[in-house]
């Protein structure tokens, strides 16, 4: 297989995401970890961007790096206290982590890579977004009306849900 | 092209280095930053398989885009609960949260 700049980005995005995965559930300092969190999340934008789909790598970015993150961030501010570090795991519960885990994504990746997918396509171009806007709105087959409206309730419900729950009594 | 294996590779690994530190970690914001990489290793999988095996449709790309809104949701009920927990106790490690344990 030769080397194309589609494969060369595709590589640095993968390693930027599993370092920095790796890292935030590593790192002793849970700002930190929520910093790194931001990074997987804007390579993962960057890996959508990759497959053509720019409207979901925006969403990403907006929904989950903007918001989300700004989230976390400020309630780690207002929970931890200064210097507060992860605790220490026994050694036992670490270990037992480590394998079950290990074990377990190597299965998955055994799995993954013996199944036989049906032919892969990839055509080259962006997906249109008045096409997405006309499916995300029409009611027929491969339409998304009923998903939209029943969000928009669930929306509404966990700002309701959320405002009870953290209200000042 | 790149061959789809390669992104299902990255997912995964995402996914298990998610529920390790689901596992390990002893603070409930650091569980639920791992729970955040779990749910993004899913809709990494909606995009890839839509895009290289059902390229016509578009349902994994919805699914993807729902999965974010509801992750969305999701995390600011979570985060409302974790500041109500430490507004009652002044802790959120797991190992405090004991009072309602029968």
């Amino acid at each position: 297989m030769n080397i194309t700049l589609d494969l060369i980005v595709f590589a640095i995005l993968a390693i930027f995401i599993v370092a920095s995965a790796v890292l935030a559930v590593t790192t002793k300092r849970i700002l930190r970890a929520a910093t790194y969190l931001l990074f997987v999340l804007i390579g993962t934008a960057g890996i959508y961007f990759q497959l053509n789909y720019s409207f979901l790598g925006a969403v990403q970015l907006l929904v989950y790096a903007g918001g989300i993150t700004v989230l976390y961030v400020f309630s780690i501010l207002l929970t931890s206290s200064e210097g507060d570090q992860a605790e220490k795991l026994k050694r036992g519960k670490f270990i037992a982590g480590l394998a079950a885990t290990l074990a377990a994504l190597g299965i998955c990746l055994f799995v993954m890579l013996k199944h036989k997918f049906m032919n892969q396509i990839f055509e080259h171009g962006e997906l249109p977004v008045k096409e997405i806007g006309f499916s995300l709105m029409s009611a027929g087959k491969y339409g998304y009306v009923l998903p939209f409206e029943v969000i928009s309730v669930l929306l509404l419900a966990c700002i309701i849900g959320g405002i009870l729950i953290a209200r000042k009594r | 092209m790149i061959p789809m294996e390669y992104y299902l590779v990255v997912s995964t690994v995402m996914m298990f280095i998610g529920i390790y530190g689901f596992l390990t970690r002893r603070n409930l914001l650091a569980m639920l930053i791992s729970v955040e990489l779990i749910l993004n290793s899913v809709d990494i999988n909606f995009a890839v398989f839509n895009r290289f095996l059902f390229p016509e449709q578009l349902e994994g790309f919805f699914f993807a885009l729902f999965a974010i809104g509801i992750s969305a949701a999701e995390t600011a009920v979570a985060i409302a609960i974790i500041i109500n927990i430490y507004r009652n106790m002044r802790n959120i490690q797991v190992k405090n949260l004991d009072k309602m344990k029968w």
